[in-house]
């Protein structure tokens, strides 16, 4: 299991929760919460967590050079986990704050939930945020599901949620079906809270730590 | 398969220890936060909120340290109120491991606080508490008011036009208390629940009130609520989580087990 794990810190939200996650699946290991470069580069795995608007998101990270980082992460091949705001920030584009360019990892668009998008069968209006626990169908094998059965609940707090495409291991419906989870090499990123989400997050994080990004 | 129903224990904490009072009288004590936490926890609660109701500063300090205990060990959201009056306390209370916190009366003094509190730490921690109580007569059209100080003053602000005014400034989910149930095990007001959940887009957690199983189940079903809160059903040991759980679900609710 991991033994060096980088939590990166834009300044975005409460690093806390992660860092108390990881700290719980891997007692052992040393946890940074950083955005130095180099501490990040020599970790054995990184975590990109995320919380609030994207538009502070993407300007803390251009800012505090976390997009180089990251990119520089991806190219060394250390396994890196996108947590909520984590993983809208590696798509291409989001909608929310009026249109911001993101990172364009995983390619598509942000969008915002709708509230007068009615799931079907259900008369009531569909509330936004998407707070709570909810399916994760899993579409692809992938490693960081061992152990954990298709369909499993998780932890779910947004309003923008990223659209289906080629690269989703997990999806979700709330209104549209979404992208809960995508992987692309020694990239996976999460929309929901592994670190709230009891024990199949806390499985979901171990697995990630067990994971050599291969 | 959709997103399911949150069952969400409340802890009423005074001075480091959970209490319950029938209308915020008559108050029983129920045990160790820390303790009563992690048995919710282990039930599989979706949730768990805290609601501060000491009068004290040793009593506050108090909160934040449990927090921080139980947010070591616990791995599913919660939810800290009471006595949150101003940016720092929230910055305090999210530091010490909350995700949420709970603005009440703070936000009847000082609207605009919710919207900083938005802005600054994002919709989706800041939760409006709402304190309602009937006003309107028999044979009138319904009408909540807001209630402070436990319940004993009227603020004159009608509650659904608050829950209105309240998300629009960025509260990204409503706790919403009926007075007149709270520790009557008499079920919550559904009339009232049903009002702010259709005039709300976020979620709005039904709570006071609960006596029973069905209660839980027409909090859902007829008041429309996205979660339901009690507090003494669980306490005092009269019903687990899971055999909620499985009551909602034999009703055809989604739960997650």
């Amino acid at each position: 299991m991991s033994k060096n794990i980088a939590i990166i810190d834009y300044g975005m939200g409460n690093l806390h929760s992660v860092a108390s996650a990881v700290e719980h699946v891997c007692p052992d290991s040393q946890i940074n919460i950083t955005a130095d470069a180099k501490i990040i580069l020599e970790a054995d795995h990184v975590i990109l967590p995320g919380v609030g608007a994207i538009r502070d998101c993407m300007h803390e990270i251009r800012r505090l050079k976390v997009d180089e980082t990251v990119q520089q992460v991806i190219k060394q091949k250390q396994p890196l986990l996108g947590v909520c705001v984590g993983m809208q920030a590696l798509m291409t584009h989001s909608e929310e704050n009026g249109g911001i360019e993101c990172l364009n990892y995983f390619p598509g668009e942000v969008k915002l939930f709708q509230g007068d998008q009615f799931t079907p069968g259900h008369a009531e209006h569909l509330k936004v945020p998407h707070m709570g626990w909810n399916n994760v169908e899993q579409l692809v094998n992938h490693a960081v599901f061992h152990g954990i059965a298709s369909d499993t609940r998780f932890y779910f707090v947004h309003s923008f949620y990223a659209q289906m495409n080629e690269h989703a291991i997990g999806a979700c419906e709330y209104g549209p079906k979404f992208a809960a989870m995508l992987a692309k090499d020694n990239v996976v990123a999460v929309q929901f809270h592994p670190e709230k989400s009891h024990q199949a997050g806390l499985r979901l994080i171990r697995n990630f730590l067990n994971w050599d990004g291969q | 398969m959709a997103l399911a129903k949150r069952i969400i224990p409340c802890l009423d904490v005074d001075n480091g220890r959970v209490v319950k009072g029938v209308q915020f009288v008559d108050i029983r004590d129920a045990g160790d936060p820390v303790e009563v936490a992690k048995r919710y926890n282990e039930q599989g609660a979706d949730e768990i909120t805290f609601l501060d109701i000491s009068a004290t500063h040793e009593g506050r300090d108090t909160m934040v340290h449990m927090v921080e205990q139980i947010a070591k060990e616990i791995f599913i959201p919660l939810t800290v109120g009471g006595g949150i009056r101003k940016v720092e306390d929230i910055r305090t209370m999210l530091n010490a491991g909350a995700d949420k916190v709970g603005i009440n009366s703070a936000a009847i003094t000082n609207p605009e606080f919710v919207k900083e509190a938005a802005e600054k730490f994002g919709s989706q921690c800041i939760v409006i508490a709402i304190d309602a109580k009937k006003v309107s007569g028999e044979g009138e059209a319904n009408r909540w008011e807001i209630f402070t100080h436990g319940g004993r003053k009227a603020t004159g602000i009608d509650a659904v036009e608050w829950a209105i005014k309240m998300t629009q400034y960025g509260a990204g989910e409503v706790l919403l208390t009926s007075m007149d149930g709270d520790g009557t095990k008499a079920g919550y007001d559904l009339e009232l629940t049903r009002a702010v959940s259709e005039a709300v887009q976020v979620p709005v957690i039904a709570s006071g009130g609960v006596g029973n199983l069905q209660h839980l189940v027409d909090g859902v079903v007829e008041g429309m609520a996205d979660a339901v809160l009690a507090a003494s059903i669980f306490h005092f040991g009269e019903f687990s989580v899971p055999q909620a759980k499985a009551f909602m679900a034999e009703a055809g609710i989604e739960v997650r087990f």
